[in-house]
């Protein structure tokens, strides 16, 4: 690869992860966000499993969209087509590390299934058609952003630690100080806009 | 017309089939024999997964149990019956269920321990922690705001002059104090154990020594002494292993600190209640 690859590959990631986070700029995946971030250690696990699930995901429907889709002229199909390839691939990465790679199953096993229909992970997939992004540039966008969600999931996660320590009012207990929290971290990651250009 | 249809429907449906075709090969392929004894196990268990049995949940004692890495008898909350059960699916014979406790390993009260500040904040073991490690100059000491009080469902844990106290005698062993303590000072152990280092201060012996009279200097006397070599020494503290322990007391006659204490079951609490 020449430099000039190399660094729009790093553009791509970091702009991925910090400056169209997922999460708290696209406002993709917020299900997981919110539910599986009490706790640091289940973050990082899940943020691990996204990671995973993202990159190949990437891969897979980049070829499936170039290969099939197109080739019939069948675009208006991709929706429900990457939801399928999604699906499938999760379910047989699970069959496949239960067997040879144990302890990863063990550290991602309960996230895997959480994701398969998880709106990041088709996000990626039909972002990475619009932004018409080739196989290596798609494979890297995939992962930028599943380290952008991990980002935010544990970002999230001490934010939600301290929360629980704090004498809140009756009314906003619970799933209301949370969304005021993810929204205060959401304006503070816009600050990062413009930063890649 | 028809082209538009079934070609859609063709694509489609041949992905769904051939993932279809591919997931049942690859479980096929990749299957994964569950232990039938591990299920087994795993039914006459509580299933409440707390984790008094020192593993990850139910699940995982079952299959710690099946290949031999835990001890038939080590669900505490199951106690004797489950204990039965196990080794009936096993087909050994069930040792006795020795019943546990959990056991403060601290014992710096305010008179015989520092303290660093004033802590005029919410009575939270977790939240007073949070602040530069707790009031207590001993930053791994009791922080004594009963958060292991308010967890435990038998009244069997009291807060005397900043420290708690486990009435062993009540105690079930349900671990919940254990998972309640922000500092990890409470230890499930044997009630037939009466010998415990009761400190938990990893900080080097001068440094204990200054924060606390009765800390644990990690001065390997007690090591020494021991005629089961059941006493280890790790990161400055010295830790008795109950199930080698034979309760002869000699360590407790070298220790230059008291960080060693007698615990016989009632004794504990009978002197605090």
């Amino acid at each position: 690869m020449t430099g000039n690859a190399v660094r729009e590959m790093i553009v791509i990631i970091m702009g991925a992860i910090l400056v169209e986070n997922f999460v708290l700029t696209k406002f993709l995946g917020i299900c997981p966000f919110l539910g599986v971030s009490k706790k640091l250690s289940t973050s990082l696990g899940m943020g691990g499993a996204v990671i995973f699930v993202m990159t190949i995901a990437s891969a897979a429907t980049w070829v499936v969209n170039k290969f099939l889709l197109v080739r019939f002229g069948l675009e208006y199909l991709q929706t429900v087509a990457f939801i399928l390839v999604i699906a499938s691939l999760v379910q047989f990465v699970e069959t496949v590390l239960k067997k040879v790679i144990p302890p990863l199953y063990k550290a991602l096993g309960i996230y895997l299934p959480l994701i398969t229909t998880n709106c990041a992970v088709l996000g990626v997939a039909l972002l990475n058609i619009q932004l018409e992004y080739n196989l290596a540039k798609s494979t890297v966008y995939g992962f930028g952003a599943g380290v952008g969600f991990t980002l935010a999931m544990i970002l999230f996660s001490g934010v939600r630690e301290r929360i629980e320590l704090c004498d809140i009012p009756e009314s906003l207990k619970g799933l209301p100080i949370t969304l005021i929290a993810a929204a205060l971290v959401s304006v503070s990651f816009f600050g990062f806009q413009g930063l890649f250009q | 017309m028809i082209q538009e249809i079934i070609m859609p429907a063709a694509v489609v449906g041949g992905l769904g089939i051939i993932f279809g075709v591919g997931l049942a090969y690859a479980s096929k392929k990749f299957e994964v024999k569950v232990d039938e004894t591990v299920a087994r196990i795993r039914e006459v268990l509580p299933g409440a997964n707390c984790g008094a049995c020192g593993q990850a949940g139910c699940d995982e004692f079952a299959e710690s149990v099946a290949a031999g890495n835990c001890k038939v008898n080590g669900c505490p909350v199951g106690g004797q019956e489950v204990a039965d059960k196990i080794a009936e699916i096993l087909g050994v014979e069930a040792e006795e269920v020795s019943p546990q406790t959990a056991r403060v390993m601290c014992r710096g009260s305010r008179t015989v321990s520092r303290t660093k500040f004033e802590y005029n904040g919410i009575e939270d073991c977790a939240a007073a922690a949070g602040l530069y490690g707790g009031p207590n100059a001993c930053t791994y000491g009791c922080v004594g705001m009963g958060n292991c009080v308010r967890a435990c469902a038998f009244d069997a844990i009291v807060i005397v002059n900043g420290l708690a106290w486990v009435a062993e005698s009540r105690c079930t062993a349900c671990g919940k104090c254990v998972a309640a303590c922000p500092k990890k000072i409470i230890k499930l152990v044997p009630k037939s154990s009466q010998y415990s280092v009761t400190c938990s201060s990893l900080d080097r012996g001068n440094i204990t020594r200054k924060n606390c009279d009765v800390g644990c200097i990690g001065c390997g006397r007690c090591v020494k002494v021991c005629p089961k070599s059941a006493i280890t020494l790790e990161n400055n503290l010295a830790r008795i292993d109950p199930y080698k322990c034979e309760n002869c007391g000699e360590c407790i006659k070298v220790c230059p600190t008291n960080a060693i204490s007698w615990i016989r079951c009632e004794d504990a609490v009978a002197n605090v209640l």
